[in-house]
């Protein structure tokens, strides 16, 4: 068969992979991590074990190698089959597959090595950051110019919220990452002070809004109605839901700013949008949720829709909290406390991961030519091993942050702090360790999911390329 | 015009927009076109909708 005629199925496959090698990957160093707050001795005094250099490892694995590859496979796949068109380049598609991991393997040796802009989610050097943009700049090419070729005339909503999260993070990477290079490995950012900081959390919180919620609506707009057998609860609802939510995302980053020299009207702002943005996000949950209304009995048996829902439900739980803790006075308790990394995993463990698993155990077999994976049942317990270990990471961290929140505002009646800081570290140590056990669960979930994976793809024979549907 | 104003204004626009494309949305002329593309995730490819996997279970390539 003529090969435009057929899906393009190869890079799909190898993001998909991909993204399983990345999660194991990435978590693993969120575990070790987790382990070096409880037992700081784990760094063996070598500099590339420090925690300062292996966080934003960690955090750059589990968002842009995993997540990222995550979006890669389902955003590939999804454009092709509503689109009813092959990908608009293989080359170029192939190209954004091994310079995105190239990306990923030099900040795994870069960050280690102590080489950083300092930047957070953003500490890549500059020659990584412009390969990052050539990357990025190619997968939108692939992306919008499938789009282009669609042979339908509706661009179905996934895709906008796709095309959005691939625009954005276009724009956000580019300004954020201006800096005047002084040599291979160091450079300075163009911006200074308060407005570097501002630029920085306009990034920061834009990355959480366009990188890990926009893509995975689009997931989750996708793959929540292929597996429950029925179309989205509202499609005009998804629509208002994909404009109310990227007008209001691009200004709630001075939130992570509050009560420092950034202006307060800016910062009130910030707190503003942040409370606004409540509405949208729950109007997509519920968009996602009740699809399966009428259907309810199909999580009964299905365990991939059970990741879907109860992603879902995480993301409902992490966009309330979220709004809540962007107001001033609730965040005066819980600002630099662990409360906020508790906030941030129950989105990343329970909404972004979750959705992905979901996704990835959905899309699979369909591009390796198969019915299913190779066992339901193992894809029920990594689902329960996740939940347990989210739900255990989450709770701890709350209790651990209100508690934080709580000791270093105390004061004696003469004015002084009635706790020391270090006092409050003692008593965060429980929570630290239940923490530990949290990771560890979720962790020993995506080796469950390596190992399905891993023999799926060992029964598989590669597939004949499949043939582009002709429009309905 | 003081920046107030502006302000103001800009509010309004913003409201009109999103009041604009919730009328949008649930016009009746969009039905057909929303209920089309809704279904579209349903649409199986070849080898779903025929049962018969190409190239795997001994179907027709």
């Amino acid at each position: 068969m003529d090969k435009s005629q057929t899906y393009n199925d190869d890079v799909v496959r190898k993001f998909a992979i991909m993204t399983v090698v990345w999660a194991i990957v990435g978590m693993a160093v969120g575990v070790f991590i987790a382990a070096q707050l409880m037992w700081p001795q784990l760094g063996f005094d070598l500099p590339w074990l420090s925690f300062g250099r292996l966080r934003p490892l960690h955090t750059n694995a589990v968002i842009f190698a995993f997540g990222g590859s995550a979006l890669f496979a389902t955003s590939y796949y999804v454009v092709q089959r509503t689109c009813h068109a092959r990908l608009f380049s293989d080359g170029l598609a192939a190209f954004t597959f091994w310079g995105w991991n190239l990306v990923i393997v030099l900040a795994a040796i870069t960050l280690p090595l102590g080489i950083t802009s300092s930047k957070e989610y953003a500490e890549l050097e500059w020659p990584i950051d412009i390969l990052i943009a050539v990357v990025w700049v190619a997968y939108a090419v692939v992306f919008f110019g499938t789009i282009m070729k669609r042979r339908i005339k509706h661009i179905y909503v996934a895709n906008w919220f796709f095309g959005a999260f691939i625009l954005t993070v276009a724009v956000l990477h580019i300004v954020n990452s201006l800096a005047l290079p002084v040599g291979m490995m160091k450079s300075y950012s163009v911006y200074s002070g308060v407005v570097d900081a501002m630029v920085q959390w306009w990034y920061g919180h834009n990355a959480v809004g366009f990188f890990l919620t926009a893509g995975f609506l689009g997931m989750m707009y996708y793959f929540v109605p292929k597996q429950a057998g029925r179309p989205v609860f509202s499609y005009r609802l998804s629509v208002v839901h994909f404009w109310a939510l990227i007008s209001v995302y691009m200004w709630a980053g001075p939130h992570h700013l509050h009560y420092t020299t950034l202006p307060d009207w800016a910062q009130s702002l910030g707190m503003v949008f942040s409370l606004v943005l409540f509405a949208p996000s729950w109007g997509g949950m519920i968009n996602g949720i009740m699809t399966l209304s009428g259907a309810w009995h199909k999580l009964r048996t299905d365990p991939i829709l059970k990741f879907m829902i109860v992603s879902l439900s995480f993301y409902g739980m992490s966009t309330f909290e979220g709004p809540m803790m962007s107001i001033k006075t609730v965040n005066a308790l819980s600002h630099y406390t662990d409360w906020t990394i508790g906030h941030v995993h129950s989105g990343a463990l329970g909404w972004v991961a979750m959705i992905s698993m979901g996704c990835i155990y959905a899309l699979l077999p369909r591009v390796l030519g198969r019915e299913s994976m190779y066992s339901i049942k193992l894809i029920d317990t990594h689902f329960w091993t996740s939940t347990i270990g989210t739900v255990l990471y989450i709770a701890s961290m709350w209790m651990a942050g209100v508690m934080q929140g709580l000791m270093w505002r105390a004061v004696n009646e003469d004015g002084t702090l009635t706790y020391t800081f270090v006092e409050s570290l003692k008593a965060t140590y429980p929570f630290y360790a239940i923490r530990l056990v949290g990771g560890t669960l979720f962790l020993a979930g995506a080796l469950i999911m390596a190992y399905n994976v891993w023999k799926t793809v060992a029964e598989s024979k590669t597939p004949a390329p499949v043939p582009v549907a002709d429009p309905a | 015009m003081d920046a107030g104003f502006l302000r103001g204004l800009y509010t309004l626009i913003m409201f009109v927009a999103f009041i604009g494309v919730v009328w949008w949305a649930w016009s009746a002329r969009r039905k057909d076109d929303f209920e089309e593309a809704a279904n579209l995730p349903l649409e199986n490819d070849a080898r779903e909708s025929s049962g018969r996997i190409p190239g795997v279970n001994g179907g027709a390539k």
